[in-house]
């Protein structure tokens, strides 16, 4: 009877090191630095123009200026909290209308394609529309960011609770679940991984329309500076303020990770 | 030494009085309307077993037999006749009777404890209880050890044997069982096989086995039921008289192959005629 599998026995040829997560980090790290050190070489080189890239090693520089003299860790916290505000509604009410279209047949025929066609749909470009309803404030930036990935979020709930496997389901009508108990202890769990795919994707689309919005409407946090940066021609210091956008999104999707293999053991 | 069969699926239960029996089967039909027609899956099936009997249903595939398992479990309502247990109509779902299904269906998401465990949550089960009666079930079907193993790290075996273990811990008077070793290598059906055998003797478990394989039939059951190819009625009862306690060992004895041989010849039929009419519908369909 063939026994219990490795995660190593899994991975391959990679797996002295790509078995466990720090060597995957790690190998991700090297990637990254490895693709900086291209883009470095490439402007040297004059593939690249620097007038309009700038060497990565000036960004390095410009990085520690841009905290001192532009306040930079404030405005990263500001989107960053827009950011968490944004999420929070994208998982407060994205997934309980996945649900509720799960749920309701009808409801899923009549809206399921619309809400595919609002994934496709150009949401920042209706900030006026935005400003209008919550004036110039942070509100309207979590409000587009939230429009923005609202639908992944649906669509990919909906898309896991449709996908549970039968067999589960009948395994809990046999033990006589009620609808509550089947949805808590089988859907849920089984959709999780799509549910977090969508709420990935949800917060990559938050995120872009935050920074948009915030560039856009000249309001707070690392789209403003972003903004006045690039208008000063400060091209160091605006790719340094970009890397400070990419930090946020780092930050929110590796908490997503560990939320959903918190949440979903096992995988 | 081989047993009596009967020939007629009415003598299935014949040698039980109303009172031995656990589970009653009544005239089950079901027909399903497809593109193709209404197409009969089970008809008129009728059968009974005893508290402690171990019962095997074998047929071909495309019998019926699944449909059987569903009926009895009580995953589909919409038939004709009655399904009783110990004289209680089963309607829906039934808290006397524990499914093991053929796919995989452990929790991923929950540890070897935590799955055998479900049932005794579902039940209101103070934590420390259901996990020293998860444990007892863990250790009846040898996972001692991997209690906080998830599925994805257990082989194919060992993720039945959980599914096999969650049934028991809800304690089901009646175990029904669909081809839970089916994607399983013959070796370790044959072990599977000891092992259910085993907890089957040791908790005198009414069970119910659905299965399409002769020689797993033959091991673990006190009495065969051969079902026919489309539409699916019982076409013959044979009592298997192996001695117990049994174990794989009895494959290599004579009256096994005895018996193995007996039902092979009607299964065989069936089987052809399934083959044959598959057969016929890719013809009929390339022809349109």
């Amino acid at each position: 009877m063939s026994e219990t599998m490795s995660g190593a026995q899994r991975t391959g040829w990679l797996s002295p090191i790509a078995g466990s997560r720090l060597g995957a980090r790690l190998i991700g790290a090297a990637t990254a630095l490895a693709l900086i050190g291209l883009v470095e070489l490439a402007i040297r080189g004059g593939i690249i123009n620097r007038f309009i890239v700038p060497l990565p090693s000036e960004i390095l520089r410009a990085i520690p200026r841009i905290i001192v003299e532009e306040n930079v860790l404030h405005r990263f916290w500001q989107t960053t909290q827009e950011m968490l505000w944004a999420s929070l509604l994208l998982a407060g009410v994205g997934i309980p209308l996945g649900a509720l279209l799960h749920r309701v047949r009808i409801l899923r025929l009549a809206c399921e394609t619309w809400v595919g066609a609002l994934a496709a749909a150009p949401i920042v470009l209706m900030y006026p529309l935005f400003l209008v309803i919550f004036g110039r404030s942070a509100t309207t930036i979590v409000m587009i960011g939230f429009a923005a990935g609202l639908a992944p979020v649906i669509l990919k709930t909906l898309e896991g609770l449709a996908g549970t496997r039968q067999v589960l389901l009948d395994v809990g009508r046999s033990f006589k679940l009620t609808p509550s108990q089947q949805f808590w202890k089988i859907l849920l769990p089984a959709a999780l991984p799509s549910v977090f795919v969508g709420l990935k994707l949800g917060l990559v689309f938050a995120m872009i329309n935050i920074v948009g919005v915030e560039f856009l409407i000249n309001f707070g946090g690392l789209g403003q500076l972003i903004n006045e940066l690039a208008e000063r021609y400060d091209l160091p210091g605006t790719y340094g303020a970009i890397c400070f956008v990419i930090l946020s999104s780092v930050v929110f999707f590796d908490s997503a990770e560990r939320l959903e293999r918190f949440l979903r053991p096992g995988e | 030494m081989i047993g009596e069969s009967a020939r007629l699926p009415a003598a299935a239960d014949a040698a039980l009085s109303r009172d031995a029996r656990l589970l009653d089967v009544e005239r089950v039909s079901k027909r399903y309307v497809t593109n193709e027609g209404v197409i009969t899956a089970v008809d008129d099936v009728s059968f009974s077993i005893a508290p402690g009997e171990f019962v095997s249903i074998i047929g071909p595939s495309g019998c019926g037999k699944s449909t059987l398992f569903n009926i009895v479990g009580g995953l589909i309502g919409d038939y004709d006749g009655r399904v009783t247990v110990a004289g209680d109509t089963v309607r829906g779902t039934h808290p006397a009777i524990g499914m093991v299904f053929q796919e995989e269906s452990t929790f991923p998401w929950r540890t070897v404890v935590e799955n055998v465990a479900f049932p005794l949550e579902i039940a209101g089960a103070s934590k420390q209880a259901r996990l020293e009666r998860a444990e007892h079930f863990i250790a009846m079907v040898g996972l001692r050890g991997f209690e906080r193993r998830y599925p994805a790290e257990l082989s194919g075996g060992m993720r039945q044997r959980v599914a096999l273990a969650r049934t028991l811990a809800s304690e089901p008077r009646i175990l029904l069982m669909d081809e839970p070793f089916a994607a399983l290598d013959e070796q370790t059906r044959l072990l599977l096989g000891d092992r259910v055998l085993q907890i089957q003797q040791t908790l005198k478990q009414t069970t119910l086995l659905i299965t399409h394989n002769l020689t797993e039939a033959v091991q673990l059951s006190d009495r065969v039921l051969v079902m026919t190819y489309r539409p699916g009625r019982l076409k013959r009862a044979v009592e298997i008289h192996l001695p117990h306690p049994r174990d794989s060992e009895v494959v290599s004895s004579d009256a096994f192959g005895h018996y193995v041989a007996e039902i092979w010849q009607d299964l065989r039929e069936e089987a052809s005629r399934g083959i044959r009419d598959d057969e016929s519908r890719v013809l009929e369909r390339r022809g349109k």
